[in-house]
């Protein structure tokens, strides 16, 4: 039997379906196509939270800011093609303490590390106290596995299935 | 325990309490529970009732549960039968939480140390199973454990269960499922084009950029319901899963966690983890995220082998957190 595998993207996707005796906002339903296709570029809404984890979904549309954070963060490629640009970022300017990504005000001073071009299903590391900037051509989607911080958008009652 | 008694944790050996029976499976005591099969079944009794299971379920959760360490929280084995992972500790339990076992006063449980359970389950495990019948893999790519005692299986019972540490595929970490570890696409996913991700390191930064392509990893993988860890930051521990068939457990958490439908769609049956009362479906679809709370067990049901992430907090204080009632079940208040 040949088998035809369903991914979905931002351009067509079905959303499932909950249908509980329960309060719908515990199980905090969403699809992360409908939530990036929703978003502006490069705002990283939450779409899982695991008390000061979270998941964000980005959309990823020209060129994005510059983050940073002072932990590892790892990105899976879920529609299109992402850049991923690496610096390593000097002293002075690498985070200090703190969870979640943060967005440098410019440019990273350091030195350039490379770059990482990932499409869907790739996951990428995003190390910890390397600068970062993502880019697409064209909308792309990433889920990023990180902690809630500063750039971590929250709209939850927009988003679920309730 | 369910009653909130102090328990006493038991250590005891496994034994072979008679057999070979005439399909040639030995029967065995654990404490205050004894195990038996037959061609089709499992037979499980305690002190105060007794229980079947079909044995093809029976294994296949046996197995996993090993293979987990007994994972987070309880895996029930069906609506009766299963464990309580307290970390250190087990409960295995019978009846403890199905209302009518509780009310007819069958329901049952004991606490061992974990290690005592392991070498239990896995000496079950290694005389109940042939040669021929994989418990870890899809129905339709193994043989039937039915019938009587085949040739012994002899290889290892458990495979894919070791947990990367920071990334899959970084040095010294585990590594990516590929052609060369033996591991090709699954059937289910020969439509699918898979690539490498492009890495242009600068001089002097070779192999401190890393990117791998998991959804290849994931279609190469030759067991089902078997969540591997894959990136971890923290606590926050990012596994990924094929699924295909029906998970053949059903999983209470002791703390919430996340699913992500990477591709196709699973059919999650959701229900009370106290009572079992039913609580409704979830269809979840490629790209669909949802949480699965503290106070719930949840089946699934995976028409064509799909994709799978979930995130968990491994923070070891959350089981007691969600107990006591300092945390809310759910993940999110909004």
């Amino acid at each position: 039997m040949a088998y035809q595998t369903v991914f979905g993207s931002l351009d067509s996707y079905e959303k499932g379906s909950i249908e509980l005796n329960d309060d719908l906002k515990h199980y905090a339903f969403s699809n992360i196509f409908e939530v990036a296709g929703k978003s502006k570029p490069f705002e990283r809404v939450a779409v899982a939270k695991n008390i000061e984890y979270v998941a964000e979904v980005t959309k990823v549309d020209g060129q994005g800011p510059w983050y940073v954070a002072p932990h590892d963060e790892f990105a899976v490629v879920m529609d299109g093609e992402v850049e991923f640009t690496f610096v390593k970022l000097d002293p002075a300017q690498a985070p200090a303490g703190g969870q979640g990504a943060k967005q440098l005000g410019g440019q990273p001073n350091g030195q350039k590390m490379g770059k990482v071009r990932a499409r869907r299903g790739h996951q990428v590391l995003l190390p910890a106290g390397a600068a970062y900037q993502l880019a697409s051509s064209k909308p792309s989607v990433a889920i990023i596995q990180t902690l809630a911080g500063p750039v971590t958008v929250e709209r939850w009652s927009e988003i679920c299935t309730l | 325990m369910a009653d909130g008694a102090t328990p006493t944790v038991l250590n005891p050996e496994v034994v072979k309490s008679s057999g070979p029976n005439k399909q040639g499976y030995h029967s065995f005591q654990f404490g205050g529970f004894e195990f038996a099969r037959d061609e089709y079944f499992v037979h499980i009794k305690w002190p105060k009732g007794k229980h079947t299971m079909e044995v093809d379920r029976f294994l296949r959760a046996m197995v996993r549960d090993i293979g987990w360490g007994f994972f987070y929280g309880w895996i029930f084995f069906d609506d009766v039968f299963g464990t309580h992972n307290h970390y250190g500790t087990v409960d295995i339990y019978a009846g403890a939480y199905d209302q009518g076992c509780k009310a007819a006063g069958i329901d049952f449980i004991q606490r061992f140390t974990a290690e005592s359970v392991s070498k239990a389950f896995e000496t079950i495990s290694r005389d109940w199973i042939s040669e021929g019948y994989d418990p870890l893999s899809a129905p339709l790519e193994t043989g039937t454990p039915m019938g009587s005692k085949g040739k012994a299986f002899e290889g290892p019972l458990l495979r894919n269960f070791t947990p990367a540490k920071r990334m899959l595929g970084l040095p010294g970490d585990q590594p990516v499922r590929s052609d060369d570890t033996g591991t090709p696409v699954n059937r289910a996913f020969d439509d699918v084009a898979f690539d490498k991700p492009d890495i242009e390191a600068e001089p002097g930064f070779e192999g401190q950029l890393h990117a791998i392509n998991l959804f290849d990893h994931i279609a190469r993988s030759d067991v089902t319901w078997n969540p591997s860890m894959t990136a971890i930051t923290k606590n926050s521990i990012c596994c990924v899963t094929s699924e295909e068939h029906m998970l053949p457990v059903i999983h209470g958490n002791d703390r919430n966690e996340w699913f992500f439908q990477l591709s196709d769609e699973i059919h999650w049956r959701i229900q009370d983890k106290n009572t079992g009362n039913p609580r409704g479906m979830i269809v979840m679809k490629a790209g669909d995220v949802c949480a699965m709370p503290a106070d719930i067990r949840h089946q699934g049901f995976s028409p064509k082998r799909s994709m799978l992430m979930v995130l968990e907090n491994g923070s070891p204080e959350l089981p007691e957190l969600y107990a006591s009632g300092k945390l809310a079940p759910y993940p999110i208040e909004f």
